[in-house]
């Protein structure tokens, strides 16, 4: 056996030396200080607590050290994917008899929370994949469930959502795509805009219109990569979100078997706003960890940069800012575990209060990594240091899963509408 | 023998987290400061679960000593695939007197009572890097002991064990019973998944003090003073050989 002197050397010396020998080029992204009144810990039972400090150790070893790569050489890390889905991560809130993890939306929030500290692109893909996995095994029937979930909760294929159209996103009930029937197949024809993982993942969720028009004629299909008459087009250019592909993705005559329709013909707008509650939820809990690592970044950077003599943590501006920034992301967090609960238990309140969450949490969770990014002056402009990446990485939560303008729009109706 | 090991693991100081001084000089402070498992139990839990699962060994036990959050530590190797928990109680000024050789009596009486093939622990703590519990452990028990593992077989009722020593390697096949203590390179530590968190709520942990044992904990140590390592201060710099000389003088240094 080949010897080891010098290294074993240092190994006896000294424990600060010998940490944890993964979790070396962590220290300086994730410096975990005195529990302090941004801990996302608070409040939460033994076990969350366990399944968080699990996502943190996993952002931390496992993504956060290769972020910055991914986005900027555009890599969609499958292998890391695949070694969350082994932890449980492929079908957090799928039933455990076809794979899933069987956790609430509170644990979800946890979780994507946790593991968005460590890249946020990856996470919200992650998270689509969940929601996609979690329309089959709630919507579908038990044949359908096995056949898709078992390989979905292990992320042995990956999934898309397919909803957008270049004609519709917001007006998202005047989709074009159309499915007609033929026999056992329905013929579908149209296509779908900025799908996540679109040509890169194996099982697509698509929303298409089967009957007349409005909501009502909407139904949902699963198709699967290598049908005929499925393409994809270019890879879009994006400004963030950039582990995952985005393409647009066309169907010209595709056939898709019957048995691949989730539900009844016209239940598929339906569906697609009940994942849509979740995936606000997920979404935003993405916004948090990017707010809550962008804050602990620029305390760490406050704490060491001096200008005028004197640490810029002497600044009383600066502490007060930081202090609003605190402040912002625990009201945020707050808004998005209760939206989450609510969901869970079916509440009254749960789909105004899953859209107020996304509404402020993201709004608010961008600010905080963009005031973060200024605190950083100009190294926080550098592709060297993460904070730009956060305040590029969620940018986009405040457009999709509904932008924050129909989230609006959604909770004044509910006002509105008790006259 | 039982095909059962006993695991010993520690709840100490997140290794990330800036360690501060009470102002009274007293000791460190805990109060709200993130804490987890020892990284060196971490790799004895990891090979010991590995053990089990190769079907080596039967049972995995793991112990801790302390207050009630000492429970989560054993959460947390429940969680990685130990089978049972042991929660040894010893809460305030006991507990910040424990010291290994209190533990380690009460290591070698649990070892004892669960019959166990071997014990397996961190060679040292972070906190304390004492480097003694398991040869205590293994002295107070009179059981042959393999330290700073890097790697672990059985050969029959024999365990080989290869050592990381200052001159290199070292492997060395000891009778079981035995005491082993895990070095950095032994293994890579696996992440809990969700469903074993969730199973891990099922596992019983079993409650006992210290008097239970048998074992007294009083402490033969005092601790009079604990201080920040000095402050880094500003070099001087010097133009000749003989002022380098004459100023190491006046320091007392040579």
């Amino acid at each position: 056996m080949a010897t080891v002197g010098p290294l074993a050397r240092m190994a006896r010396l000294g424990s600060s030396i010998c940490r944890n020998h993964r979790l070396y080029f962590n220290r300086s992204t994730q410096r975990r200080g005195i529990a302090s009144c941004v801990d996302p810990s608070h409040g939460l039972t033994d076990e969350q607590k366990e399944f968080q400090k699990m996502a943190f150790d996993f952002a931390a070893n496992e993504m956060a050290p290769h972020m910055s790569e991914w986005d900027q050489k555009e890599i969609f890390p499958v292998e890391t994917m695949r070694k969350a889905a082994q932890l449980g991560f492929g079908g957090i809130y799928v039933q455990p008899e076809v794979g899933g993890s069987g956790l609430s939306r509170l644990d979800t929030s946890i979780i994507f929370e946790a593991l968005s500290t460590g890249c946020v692109s990856t996470t919200a893909y992650i998270s689509i994949h969940n929601m996609c996995a979690w329309m089959i095994d709630t919507f579908g029937n038990n044949e359908q469930r096995e056949r898709f979930c078992p390989d979905l909760c292990l992320m042995d294929k990956f999934a898309s959502y397919c909803l957008t159209e270049p004609g519709s996103g917001s007006d998202a009930a005047s989709l074009l795509t159309t499915a007609q029937l033929k026999g056992d197949h329905y013929i579908v024809n149209g296509s779908k805009a900025f799908i996540s993982g679109g040509g890169d993942t194996d099982v697509y969720i698509v929303m298409c219109r089967t009957g007349g028009k409005g909501p009502k004629g909407i139904s949902c299909l699963v198709v699967e990569k290598g049908t005929p008459g499925l393409s994809f087009g270019k890879k879009e250019k994006k400004v963030g979100w950039n582990s995952q592909p985005t393409r647009a993705v066309i169907f010209e005559d595709c056939a898709v078997p019957v048995i691949n329709r989730l539900g009844e013909e016209g239940q598929g707008f339906n569906m697609a706003m009940r994942g849509l509650n979740g995936g606000r939820i997920n979404i935003a809990s993405c916004s948090l960890g990017a707010a809550h690592a962008s804050v602990q970044l620029a305390r760490d950077h406050l704490l060491v940069r001096k200008q005028f003599g004197e640490t810029l943590s002497n600044s009383q501006y600066l502490q007060f800012k930081l202090a609003e920034m605190a402040t912002k992301l625990v009201a945020s967090r707050l808004m998005v575990r209760e939206a989450a609960t609510a969901l869970q238990e079916n509440r009254s309140d749960a789909v105004s209060l899953c859209s107020m969450a996304k509404l402020f949490a993201t709004d608010e969770c961008f600010n905080i990594c963009n005031d973060a990014l200024q605190m950083h002056g100009g190294y926080g402009y550098l592709k060297d240091y993460a904070v730009q990446q956060f305040v590029r990485d969620i940018r986009v939560h405040q457009i999709l899963e509904g932008t924050n303008e129909v989230m609006r729009m959604i909770i004044s109706r509910n006002l509105l509408a008790e006259s | 023998m039982s095909g059962r090991v006993l695991v010993g693991v520690k709840r100490v100081i997140d290794y990330a987290v800036k360690i501060r001084v009470k102002p009274d000089n007293s000791c460190v402070v805990t109060d709200g400061v993130k804490h987890s498992m020892n990284p060196f139990c971490e790799i004895a839990v990891e090979e010991a679960v590995k053990m089990k699962e190769k079907k080596l060994i039967k049972e995995v036990v793991v112990v801790s000593c302390g207050p009630q959050q000492a429970m989560e530590t054993i959460r947390t190797a429940l969680a990685m695939g130990a089978d049972r928990g042991i929660h040894v109680e010893v809460t305030g000024k006991d507990y910040e007197n424990l010291g290994p050789l209190q533990v380690s009596k009460i290591m070698a009486a649990l070892a004892k009572k669960e019959d166990v093939l071997f014990v397996i622990l961190g060679k040292q703590a972070i906190d304390d890097d004492c480097n003694q519990t398991g040869q205590m452990t293994a002295a107070l028990l009179d059981w042959p002991q393999g330290t700073f593992a890097s790697e672990l077989s059985m050969e029959g009722d024999k365990i080989k064990v290869v050592r990381e020593i200052d001159g290199g390697l070292e492997t060395v096949k000891i009778n079981t019973p035995a005491v082993i203590t895990a070095d950095l390179r032994l293994n890579t530590p696996r992440y809990a998944t969700l469903p074993n968190i969730m199973k891990a709520k099922k596992k019983k942990i079993a409650n006992v003090k210290p008097a239970d044992l048998g074992v007294d904990i009083t402490s033969r140590l005092e601790v009079l003073r604990v201080d920040e390592p000095p402050q880094r201060e500003a070099g001087v710099k010097v133009e000749t050989v003989d002022d380098l000389v004459a100023r190491l003088k006046e320091a007392g240094r040579i």
